[in-house]
């Protein structure tokens, strides 16, 4: 982890319905198999219709309160990519930024009252210069190899847990604990797919 | 055991471990998990009813014939349920019973910002106020003890950030708490002039009593906590403040009171004895601020720190602490800016055409409390107001009655099905007996469906999902005197349009039905169907737009394209399309 083995704060962003949840979720248990103190922030109801969507995790010895303030987060998950724009000046010098190929465009440009900006990755590569490592790639192309594009969300946990350095069996068994039966196989295999991705960038 | 819990299942534990028998709520964000979650435990009667009145009113039951019980809603259903509050404080209760009340500071899915520490005060109820997961658990279960040492309904306050957090909890067993014997004693419970005034005495004594047990003995309780650091500055504050000063100000001393109210003034003057500077640390009100002032005590509270809206720890570093933040990873200006991407109407959204049906008939549109308040927003821009649950109904009988015959033909109400049952059929009533001429539009998507899928009692299942009676929303609504009461399918949105201006022509009350379950309900999900542009034949006229769907894009440079992880089928954005290049498919093959 870039602060310290022991802490890290991480922000799950994406849009309504991606599974940002039921990641922060795993994220939780993982923290709770390793000892550390874990605390996971959500939003749920008029904002999860669609809207841009954050869950906050922390994890470390004693954790303060569930927000990450602006500038302190250790790892952004973007689950799409204007959502990696949006929370790109949240990320701390050092941190390291995963931002997922897929592009939802909102409604104000559906209608053409905004344009949605060409190119994200490269901008946040660009912009970053140096300053923190993004790794760009298409997890829902890799979650829908691995069985249903709604294991996005673990493909995205997958590269978090390469880069991270904790031990990789606490995520195999917090993803066996948050999924029913029928969904481990695959969720297992989605995971393993991105900490590939992750191990490799 | 220690597990990770959202700070709502852990009031729902708490609860389960107090031995609680009897849970009715309503749901509302950011409190509609506490009974989803008791509705989990075996053990516990679990129940949704149509408002947080009635809830209230069954736990207050179920506490006289001996069970402990417990009501949680929002902090706008405290509102509805404030009637039987503020008398339930004089007659005190039977076996133990607990008031949950989540607080939405920012209002993340709120109509308005409420301190519910008002009703605690105003109402004469000790108020709790948890600050993690843990707490939440802890404090439910002193707080029914409390309600029994005392004979008085406990109040339990949350905000957004307890509530939706997820934290570590160390779990418990269920305590056996017998039913008590039910006693007549209508003197405590017939709560007529003669008996209240005599009840009115005994709410002060007990009151005169907590504050007491606040002062001497919450600390060790564990409620309140003293940490003791540096003498330079002292913080009092609650719940999530909390958390907010003990990492923003390290060297600070902090009080972190657990019972918010009565105020333990003689605790809090200790503790300022023993600090230079002392600033009270609590979102929204100055509830604390007023009686610690009032009493005399030196501090600095609003004047420094915000009122309006959430704290976070950046919030007191930058009023009290050294704003030394850590470099960021990018320079400010240095990526251009995101647009922004509001909350929208669900793709495959059956009702959304109503709204476009609306804004073609040039209504003047009252609305109501749902995911549909969300066609408010542009460009459907079809709502000209909303207040609160059950609103839109009498909002558009005065309006009537305000501005005449002529503007009444272009007012309607527009309100969805848990929301009328909630407190809608009230101003429907009202119409009819007072000879209005309003039009009701009933949008029933077979579910409550903003909170995230709740059932209601138009739904035919109870809260577990098992059968139950479903009322007649024709029935009822001719059973309050409406004659004009028709149902149409919000899908076809020309059909609707007509059946809009026929009602809203007739001079009598009228009430039209559009019925078509929500779109993410697993039965009305078109896993089987979905729509897709033939590039050649798209002319990029954007006529299908106009279906405001999250699944469609493009139409500018290129043809529109529907993305197929998203469509659920609906067909609306085809309607529009006059070259048939939006074809349904068959998603399975």
């Amino acid at each position: 982890m870039t602060s310290s083995l022991l802490s890290c704060n991480i922000l799950l962003a994406g849009v309504g319905g991606q599974g940002t949840l039921v990641a922060g979720r795993i994220l939780g248990e993982v923290a709770l198999t390793l000892g550390l103190d874990a605390k996971v922030s959500e939003v749920h109801g008029m904002s999860q219709r669609g809207g841009s969507v954050v869950t906050y995790v922390r994890m470390s010895p004693s954790v303060g309160p569930p927000l990450i303030d602006e500038g302190e987060v250790d790892y952004l998950l973007a689950f799409e990519q204007l959502e990696g724009l949006r929370w790109a000046p949240s990320l701390v010098q050092g941190g390291t930024l995963v931002v997922n190929a897929l592009m939802i465009r909102p409604l104000t440009v559906s209608i053409g009252a905004a344009t949605y900006p060409e190119g994200i990755p490269d901008l946040l590569e660009r912009a970053a210069a140096g300053r923190a490592k993004v790794i760009a790639l298409d997890g829902s192309a890799l979650a829908a190899a691995n069985g249903s594009p709604k294991s996005l969300n673990v493909v995205m946990i997958g590269v978090f847990a390469a880069r991270s350095g904790l031990p990789k069996e606490a995520f195999v068994s917090a993803i066996d604990r948050v999924f029913p039966e029928k969904l481990r196989a695959m969720n297992q295999s989605a995971f393993a797919a991105g900490f590939e991705k992750g191990r490799t960038a | 055991m220690r597990s990770i819990m959202l700070g709502n299942e852990a009031v729902a534990r708490g609860a389960y471990e107090a031995g609680v028998r009897v849970v009715s709520s309503y749901p509302g964000t950011p409190s509609t998990e506490i009974t989803e979650s008791t509705a989990r435990y075996s053990g516990i009667h679990t129940e949704w009813a149509p408002n947080e009145k009635v809830a209230l009113e069954v736990a207050i039951g179920a506490s006289v014939a001996g069970g402990r019980s417990m009501s949680a809603m929002k902090h706008v259903g405290l509102n509805v349920a404030a009637d039987p509050l503020f008398t339930l404080a004089y007659t005190g209760v039977g076996a133990g019973l607990v008031v949950v009340v989540a607080d939405d500071p920012g209002m993340h899915s709120s109509q308005n910002e409420q301190d519910s520490r008002r009703y605690a005060v105003a109402a004469r109820v000790p108020m709790l106020e948890p600050a993690d997961s843990a707490e939440c658990r802890s404090f439910v279960l002193r707080a029914f003890e409390l309600s029994e040492r005392f004979d008085t309904p406990v109040l339990v306050r949350l905000t957004t950030r307890v509530a939706h957090s997820r934290t570590a909890v160390e779990t418990g067993e269920r305590l056996e708490a017998p039913l008590r014997a039910f006693v007549h004693d209508p003197a405590k419970y017939v709560m007529m002039p003669s008996n209240a005034k005599a009840r009115r005495v005994v709410l002060e004594s007990r009151i005169a009593e907590l504050a007491r047990y606040c002062e001497d003995e919450a600390e060790s309780a564990g409620l309140h906590r003293w940490i003791r650091k540096g003498t330079r500055l002292g913080v009092v504050t609650s719940g999530i403040g909390f958390s907010y000063a003990e990492e923003a100000l390290p060297d600070a001393s902090i009080l972190k009171l657990g019972m918010v109210w009565p105020v333990p003034v003689g605790l809090v003057r200790r503790f300022a004895a023993t600090v230079d500077r002392l600033v009270v640390v609590e979102e929204l009100d100055p509830v604390l601020e007023t009686e610690l002032r009032a009493a005399g005590i030196e501090l600095e509270g609003k004047g420094l720190l915000p009122r309006i809206g959430e704290y976070s720890a950046a919030t007191l570093r930058r009023a009290l602490g050294d704003d030394d933040r850590k470099p960021a990873a990018f320079a400010p200006g240095s990526l251009p800016e995101a647009p922004v991407r509001p909350p929208v109407l669900c793709a495959g959204c059956p009702h959304k055409g109503v709204f476009l049906a609306l804004a073609r008939v040039k209504a003047v549109v009252c609305g109501d409390i749902g995911c549909y308040t969300l066609g408010a927003l542009p460009p459907m821009k079809a709502m000209d107001t909303c207040v609160c649950m059950g609103a839109s109904i009498g909002m558009a009988h005065g309006m009537d009655m305000a501005a005449g015959r002529e503007f009444a033909a272009r007012t309607i109400a527009v309100i969805g099905d848990s929301t009328f049952l909630h407190s809608g059929m009230t101003g429907l009533l009202n119409t009819v007996y007072n000879g209005g001429a309003s039009t009701v539009l009933i949008l029933d998507n077979s579910i409550t469906g903003m909170t995230g899928h709740q059932q209601n009692p138009s739904t035919g299942k109870d809260i577990h999902g098992n059968a139950a009676p479903a009322v007649d929303l024709e029935a009822l609504c001719r059973a309050l005197g409406v004659r004009r009461v028709r149902v149409v399918d919000p899908n076809d949105t020309f059909a609707t349009e007509r059946a809009l201006r026929e009602e809203m022509a007739v001079p009598e009350p009228s009430v039209l039905i559009a019925r078509s379950p929500c779109a993410l309900l697993p039965d009305a999900c078109r896993d089987d169907v979905l729509y897709r542009v033939e590039p050649s034949a798209c002319t990029k006229c954007r006529a299908c737009l106009k279906a405001i769907c999250p699944a469609m894009s493009g139409g500018y440079d290129g043809p529109v394209v529907i993305d197929p992880e998203m469509c659920n089928g609906c067909g609306l954005c085809a309607r529009f399309c006059k070259f048939d290049a939006i074809r349904k498919e068959d998603a399975t093959s």
